[in-house]
């Protein structure tokens, strides 16, 4: 695939899609259901404020989304009183799917909100935004509205603080760069035109969503790519500018944890897809190093990367899409 | 009581319930219009924001003017009669501060959010109450988000609007995000100044020993506390803040001191106010120092009495919605109406703390009362009730 004729055609920004009258009347055209999915755990600080926004412009001015969920993971401040107090569905991440047992992580909410929530599309989005806007939905939704070939939209920030014309450098953060860009040019280099392979906002169809296996942890948005892109290719892809994300900045040390999730996940599908053999089992513990009084100590954290089978797979998600179907026709 | 108004109040309590479908637009609004950082003459962003509602909510002649005002018209059933209902859009908070926002189930916190973010959140969020409520105003209802009022800004856009606009102003309405139970019908007499005390750069330290601008800041208020101020009319002077100086070691080569007069008489403040000219000039030409003074901002003391029907019937509402009159003279947009001689007031919506400060907090549930209030207050005008003898 021509890669540069891809960015022109499936990179979009935000104000491209600011006419939401024009997004909704065209998603009602097709009958599309929209819901908006937010993994939580312990945000009482940002969520009242995305539940509010969103409600307001894309449900009661606009009516693009149909659904606004909280999913969370068993938060022990006051995240889930104060989402259903300005509105919004409020599920517990444990009590969807109980039979399967808990598994704790955020794509263990994203995953379940496939189960629980009824539309043709979710747009997922972080609780932790700060400078939260309406354009982070309708930025991601605009493209699969407008073009029936993309399945999954990804966000991309970028804003520089200062810019002159001419060109600059543009991407994503420190493990984007270091690791994962590095990673899919090697081994995929069509994917390595994602600009923020690790932005957790992003919009995408049920027919994909089903589909597709769920690690829990860290690898959930990186087996995401790999696996849309082994299945539908480059085509199947958009991203959207969504201008300045402002939010809790990592510490080095999480994004060492954050890595070697991630490398596991690669590894593992690199493995499945024969890019890679004969690798030994890998090691699930990661050490890192702290310096006590002259001496050093190694701090080890077990880092295992579960993961949860395509939705398909769940014969309660047979049931639930009948229950669905239902529903949908009684509309 | 009038009939009339005891109509208005007998709905008071149902339209307050019913705007509570409305909160999440007001919130948003809220959320978006506070993390728009509006100084004073940088309100620009804040302007093209409310200008855009306005449109979407399809207020007619949605526009700016030269001075950076938002206006909208809800065009009137009758519109025989004009009110305008303004809200500044200017906060005292620079670029530079995070005016990020959190929204708890029962508060908002952010810089502004209370002065003035709510007032014109509540502007942007009118028409859609009055549709809802299904309320259709006979008057011409012009809703204006107004620049440059705080400070330096010495209430310009809403004198301008006033002095350049081809509509006649029948009442006016100015919306404060606080308090509940806010009532300014009058103004008082207020001068802000800044003194600057500066060293000339020719000066020579080895000849005088001198301690620098902010031991002639010290005498400066020292004197300023010695001028004598009356019990009755009321008057004060605000010393506001200092600045000067670069560090430990530096003799300080500049410092400002920021001050408000204020006062229930005019003479008074323009009496205080020479008594501050001659202090200036004499410590000026003792210290060998340029000491100068400008003001910022002034008003005249004026406005409606205790006994106009505005303030009357307003004074009806709050006490049948229990809430308590904080009756306090204004120093921002409603002296500009005041000098128009167009009858108005300005009310508060809702509780909250720390006003100007970074963590600035106002409460959600009291804000439904406050819009209730200011609906009755408009619906009072736009019926003619406050047409009565002055």
């Amino acid at each position: 695939m021509d890669l540069n004729k891809w960015i022109i055609e499936n990179t979009f920004h935000h104000s491209d899609f600011e006419d939401l009258s024009a997004l909704v009347k065209e998603k009602e055209r097709q009958g599309l259901t929209i819901s908006l999915c937010i993994p939580t755990l312990n945000e009482e600080k940002t969520i009242g404020k995305e539940i509010v926004i969103f409600r307001s412009e894309l449900q009661t001015r606009h009516k693009l989304v149909d659904e606004l969920a909280v999913i969370d993971s068993g938060s022990k401040d006051r995240t889930r009183e104060i989402a259903r107090s300005f509105g919004a569905d409020v599920y517990l991440a444990s009590d969807i799917l109980p039979d399967l047992g808990p598994k704790y992580g955020k794509g263990e909410n994203l995953w379940k909100a496939i189960y629980q929530l009824k539309g043709d599309i979710i747009v997922y989005i972080d609780a932790d935004i700060k400078n939260i806007h309406p354009r982070f939905a309708y930025g991601l939704l605009g493209p699969l509205i407008l073009r029936p070939e993309i399945k999954y939209v990804k966000a991309f920030y970028d804003r520089p603080l200062a810019f002159s014309e001419g060109l600059r450098p543009s991407g994503g953060g420190r493990v984007t760069e270091i690791l994962i860009r590095p990673m899919f040019s090697l081994f995929m280099p069509e994917l390595s035109v994602i600009i923020q392979p690790l932005s957790g906002e992003y919009a995408v169809r049920r027919e994909v969503l089903e589909a597709i296996p769920f690690p829990i942890g860290y690898g959930v948005e990186t087996s995401h790519l790999i696996d849309v892109y082994s299945r539908w290719g480059l085509s199947a892809f958009g991203q959207t500018d969504l201008d300045q994300r402002v939010h809790r900045n990592q510490p080095t040390r999480d994004l060492g944890k954050m890595a070697f999730g991630i490398l596991q996940t690669f590894l593992s599908r690199m493995t499945a897809l024969g890019l890679i053999s004969d690798l030994p089992k890998m090691n699930q513990v990661l050490r890192q190093f702290q310096a006590k009084d002259k001496d050093f100590e190694a701090v080890e954290y077990k880092i295992i990367e579960e993961e949860r089978p395509p939705m398909l797979g769940i014969p309660e998600y047979a049931d639930r899409l009948k229950e669905l179907r239902k529903e949908s026709k009684k509309d | 009581m009038q009939s009339g108004i005891a109509d208005i109040i007998e709905h008071l309590p149902a339209v307050e319930k019913k705007i509570h479908h409305l909160s999440d637009v007001l919130l948003a609004n809220l959320v978006m219009v506070s993390e728009i950082p509006a100084p004073t003459f940088d309100e620009e962003n804040r302007m093209r924001f409310l200008v855009n509602r306005f449109t979407e909510s399809n207020l007619i002649n949605c526009s700016t003017d030269e001075m950076g005002n938002a206006l909208g018209i809800l065009p009137g059933k009758v519109g025989k009669r004009n009110i305008l209902l303004a809200a500044h859009m200017d906060t005292i908070f620079d670029h530079s501060v995070d005016h990020t926002v959190t929204i708890y189930d029962d508060k908002v916190t952010g810089p502004g959010v209370g002065d003035n973010s709510l007032g014109v959140a509540v502007l942007a969020t009118l028409p859609a109450c009055l549709e809802y409520l299904h309320i259709h105003l006979d008057s011409n209802l012009i809703l204006m988000g107004s620049s440059r009022c705080l400070g330096k800004g010495n209430v310009q856009g809403l004198n301008f609007f006033l002095e350049n606009s081809d509509l006649p102003i029948h009442y006016g309405l100015c919306v404060e995000g606080m308090k509940l139970g806010r009532l300014s019908y009058s103004s008082i007499g207020m001068k802000m100044c800044e003194i600057h005390i500066e060293v000339p750069e020719e000066y020579d330290w080895t000849l005088f020993g001198t301690v620098g601008s902010i031991v002639t800041l010290h005498n400066v208020i020292d004197r300023i506390l010695k001028i004598p101020l009356p019990r009755k009319p009321r008057s004060r002077v605000i010393l506001g803040s200092v600045e000067g100086g670069k560090g430990f070691n530096k003799i300080a080569t500049k410092a400002v001191i920021r001050l408000e007069i204020r006062s229930e008489s005019g003479e008074i403040v323009e009496d205080i106010y020479r008594q501050l000219e001659n202090i200036v000039a004499e410590i000026g030409s003792d210290a060998g120092e340029e000491v100068n003074m400008n003001i910022v901002s002034q008003c005249s003391p004026g406005g409606l009495t205790f006994n106009h029907p505005l303030v009357v019937l307003t004074r009806e509402l709050m006490n049948a919605a229990k809430i308590k009159p904080r009756i306090s003279p204004s120093t921002s947009d409603l002296t500009a109406f005041i000098a128009h001689s167009i009858p108005a007031l300005t009310l508060g919506l809702t509780d909250g703390d720390n006003l100007d400060e970074m963590h600035s907090t106002i409460y959600i549930e009291p804000v439904y009362k406050g819009l209730a209030l200011l609906l009755g207050a408009i619906l009072a005008v736009d019926k003619g009730y406050c047409d009565g003898p002055q």
